[in-house]
C-alpha cells in the first residue's frame, strides 16, 4: 500500500501542505479532489518524490526517500499534468523512452500494446509534436503504462500516479482513460489520481480524499465522502449531491426559474 | 472497455534508431577517407602516395617528407579530429541538457572564459616573472584559455545550483551576464594591447589548427577523449530529459548526476578544444542539427554520430583553410562560419514557428 504520513510542504513562506496523512490501497483507484490551490498536485508531487517535503512516504512498505531513482521507476510511473517535448521524437519513440533497460527485448511489443491501449497504435510513426493536446496526453499515458506494464511484479503491486489525467480529453476519452485506470487497479496495481471532475470521480474511484487548504477534510468511499456538507465546505460554495434514479425512470435536473429564463 | 478505434498492432516499419546506428559505419568511413585526403593536401609538394610508395619499396624517406608528414600534417589531423569531435558532441549534449536545439557548448561559459584567459595571456603575459614564462614555454595562451574556461564554468555552476539542484534556466541567464562581463574585461585589455598583440588576439578568436604539435596534442587529447567517452554514454538520460526534468526522474534517471556529468564533460572537452585551437564556431550547433534532420533526435545514436561528423567536417574545413590561399592559410573559424552560417539560417527558416520554448 501507499502510506504518506505527516506530509508538510512549504513553497516560499507559504505552507501548502500541513501535516497531511494519506493512504491508498493496491487494487483500488484512489482519487484526490479539492478546490484549486488546496494542495492536490502538491501532495501528488510530494508522493512521487518531486518535491522536498517533511514527513515520510512509503510504497509497499519501502520508504521512497531510500530508493534509487531507477528502483522507484520500476515501482511506479507518473503521468504529469502537461508535458512539453524538446525534440521531434515520434510517438513510438516517446513511449519507448519510458521503458527500462531490462525490458529492451520486449520494447517494441510493450510500447505498441500500450499505444493500442490508448487507441493510438496507428499514430506510432507520427511526430509527437504534430498531435493535438488530448492525443499527446494519451501518448503520455501510454508511456506511463508501458513503464509499469504489469500491474503486479513478482506479487508486489506497482503504482500509477495520474495528475488530472482527463483534463484535456473529450468525453469518450475521459471514460477510456478512467477505464484504463480501473483495469490497472482491478489487475492488482494501485492508482492515485488527482481529479477535478467530481462526477467521474464518483463513477470510478474506490476511495476519495477531499483536500482543502492543505489539510485532509475527509477520506473514504465516494458514498461516505461526497456529501453536501463535505463538498460544500471543501469548495466554499453550496453544492447538492444528486443520486441517479433507478433505470427507466425519467430524470429532471431542475434549474432556478430566474436563471433558466435568462 | 470503451470502444475507441485501435489501429493495427503491427510494429512500425521504420525504426529510426537502427537507421541512425547504421549511420555510425557510414560516417566512420567518410571520416577515414577525409583524413587520408587531408594528409595529402598541403603547401609543400609532399604527397601521401609518394611516401607510401617509398615505404612499400623500403626506400628511406627524405627529411622533408618525414617532417611534413609526421610532425606537421599528422598532429594537425589528429588535433582536427579531436577538436571537431569535441565541439560537435558537446553541442549535442548541451542541446539535450538545455532542451533547446539552439544551445551550444558556449552556454556553460567555456567560450567566454577561455577567450578572456587567452587575451589575458596575450596582453599581460609579458608582465609575468621570467621564470614562470620560461616554464610555460609557448603554451601560456592555451593554458590560460583552459583555466579561464574551467573557472567560468565552475562559477556558473555555483551560481545556478541551490540545495543540490542545478537550474539550467539560471545557468543560461547567468552565462549571458558572465559573457558580457568577460567581454568588457577583454575590451579593456584590447584597449591596452599593442599592434602585434591585437593581431594575435584577432587570430586566436578566429581559431586555427596551425599550432598543432604532438606536445599540445598529448595534453589535450586525453582530456577530450575521456570527455567524449563519458558524453557518449548519456544518450538514454538525455532522451528522458527531452520530456522534462521531473519526468526524466520518474523514468528513473538520476537527473542531478546526469547534469553534473554533462556539464563536466562539456567543460572539459570544449575547454581543451578551445585552448588548442581558439574560437571555432558553428560546429557545435550545425552538426547535431543536420543529424537530427537526417536520422532523428534519439541521443543514443546522435551523440556518437555528432562526434564522427564533427571530426570529419573540421578536418575538411581545415583542408579548405590550408589550400584555398596556399601557401598562406585562412583561420579555420572563418571557414566554419562561412559554411556554417548559411546552413544555420536555412535550418532556422525551415523551423520557423516550430522552435521549442523552455
Amino acid at each position: 500500500m501507499l502510506k504518506a504520513e505527516n506530509i508538510t510542504v512549504s513553497l516560499g513562506a507559504r505552507r501548502v501542505l500541513d501535516g497531511l496523512d494519506f493512504t491508498a490501497e493496491a487494487g483500488q483507484v484512489t482519487a484526490i479532489v479539492g478546490p484549486n490551490g488546496s494542495g492536490k498536485t502538491t501532495l501528488s508531487r510530494a508522493m512521487t518524490g518531486d518535491l522536498a517535503h517533511g514527513g515520510t512516504v512509503s510504497l509497499n512498505g519501502q520508504d521512497i526517500a531510500r530508493l534509487k531513482p531507477w528502483q522507484l521507476a520500476a515501482l511506479r510511473a507518473v503521468l504529469p499534468q502537461a508535458s512539453a517535448l524538446a525534440f521531434p521524437f515520434t510517438v513510438i519513440e516517446v513511449v519507448n523512452i519510458g521503458l527500462h533497460r531490462g525490458l529492451a527485448g520486449a520494447q517494441g511489443r510493450v510500447a505498441m500494446e500500450a499505444l493500442a491501449r490508448v487507441g493510438l497504435a496507428h499514430y506510432a510513426d507520427r511526430p509527437y509534436q504534430e498531435l493535438s493536446g488530448g492525443e499527446q496526453q494519451r501518448v503520455q499515458l501510454a508511456r506511463v503504462l508501458a513503464q509499469v506494464w504489469e500491474p503486479l511484479l513478482d506479487g508486489a503491486p506497482r503504482w500509477l500516479f495520474l495528475d488530472e489525467p482527463v483534463s484535456s480529453l473529450d468525453i469518450a476519452h475521459q471514460l477510456q482513460v478512467m477505464e484504463i485506470a480501473r483495469d490497472f487497479a482491478a489487475a492488482g496495481g494501485g492508482v492515485v489520481a488527482v481529479m477535478h471532475d467530481l462526477n467521474l470521480t464518483a463513477m470510478y474511484a474506490d476511495r476519495v480524499a477531499v483536500l482543502a487548504e492543505g489539510r485532509s477534510l475527509a477520506a473514504g468511499s465516494p458514498e461516505q465522502v461526497m456529501t453536501d456538507a463535505t463538498l460544500s465546505r471543501a469548495y466554499g460554495c453550496a453544492l447538492r449531491v444528486g443520486r441517479v434514479p433507478p433505470p427507466g425512470v425519467p430524470f429532471l435536473l431542475p434549474h432556478p426559474a430566474a436563471a433558466a429564463v435568462e | 472497455m470503451v470502444a475507441v478505434s485501435d489501429g493495427t498492432m503491427e510494429r512500425p516499419r521504420r525504426d529510426r534508431l537502427s537507421r541512425a546506428r547504421a549511420l555510425h559505419g557510414g560516417l566512420a568511413l567518410v571520416l577515414v577517407l577525409v583524413s587520408v585526403a587531408s594528409l595529402t593536401v598541403g603547401a609543400t609538394g609532399v604527397s601521401l602516395g609518394g611516401v607510401l610508395g617509398k615505404l612499400a619499396s623500403g626506400e628511406a624517406l627524405s627529411r622533408m617528407e618525414r617532417v611534413v608528414l609526421l610532425d606537421i600534417r599528422l598532429p594537425r589531423l589528429a588535433m582536427g579530429l579531436c577538436v571537431g569531435a569535441a565541439l560537435a558532441i558537446s553541442g549535442a549534449v548541451m542541446q539535450g541538457l538545455f532542451r533547446n536545439p539552439l544551445a551550444d557548448p558556449g552556454i556553460v561559459g567555456v567560450g567566454a572564459g577561455a577567450g578572456l584567459g587567452a587575451i589575458l595571456a596575450i596582453v599581460l603575459g609579458s608582465f609575468l616573472p621570467a621564470g614562470l614564462l620560461a616554464m610555460a614555454g609557448g603554451h601560456l595562451v592555451p593554458l590560460a584559455a583552459f583555466l579561464g574556461g574551467w573557472g567560468t564554468t565552475l562559477l556558473l555552476y555555483r551560481v545556478s545550483t541551490r540545495h543540490g539542484r542545478t537550474s539550467v534556466a539560471t545557468m543560461l541567464l547567468a552565462g549571458i551576464a558572465l559573457a558580457a562581463l568577460a567581454g568588457a574585461v577583454s575590451g579593456i585589455l584590447v584597449y591596452l594591447a599593442d599592434d602585434q598583440q591585437l593581431r594575435d588576439l584577432t587570430f586566436w578568436g578566429l581559431g586555427s589548427l596551425a599550432g598543432a604539435s604532438w606536445t599540445k596534442l598529448s595534453a589535450a587529447a586525453p582530456i577530450i577523449l575521456i570527455a567524449i567517452g563519458g558524453a557518449a554514454l548519456m544518450g538514454r538520460g538525455l532522451n528522458a530529459l527531452a520530456l522534462g526534468e521531473a519526468t526524466a526522474a520518474h523514468i528513473g534517471i538520476p537527473v542531478q548526476r546526469l547534469k553534473n556529468a554533462a556539464i563536466l564533460a562539456v567543460a572539459a572537452a570544449t575547454g581543451a578544444a578551445v585552448a588548442v585551437s581558439g574560437g571555432i564556431g558553428f560546429v557545435g550547433i550545425v552538426v547535431p542539427h543536420l543529424l537530427r534532420l537526417a536520422s532523428g533526435p534519439d541521443h543514443r545514436a546522435l551523440l556518437l554520430n555528432s562526434a564522427l561528423l564533427g571530426a570529419t567536417l573540421l578536418v575538411g574545413a581545415d583542408m579548405i583553410a590550408r589550400s584555398l590561399i596556399a601557401p598562406a592559410e585562412l583561420p579555420i573559424g572563418i571557414v566554419t562560419a562561412v559554411l556554417g552560417a548559411p546552413v544555420f539560417l536555412w535550418i532556422l527558416l525551415r523551423q520557423r514557428g516550430a522552435l521549442v520554448d523552455f
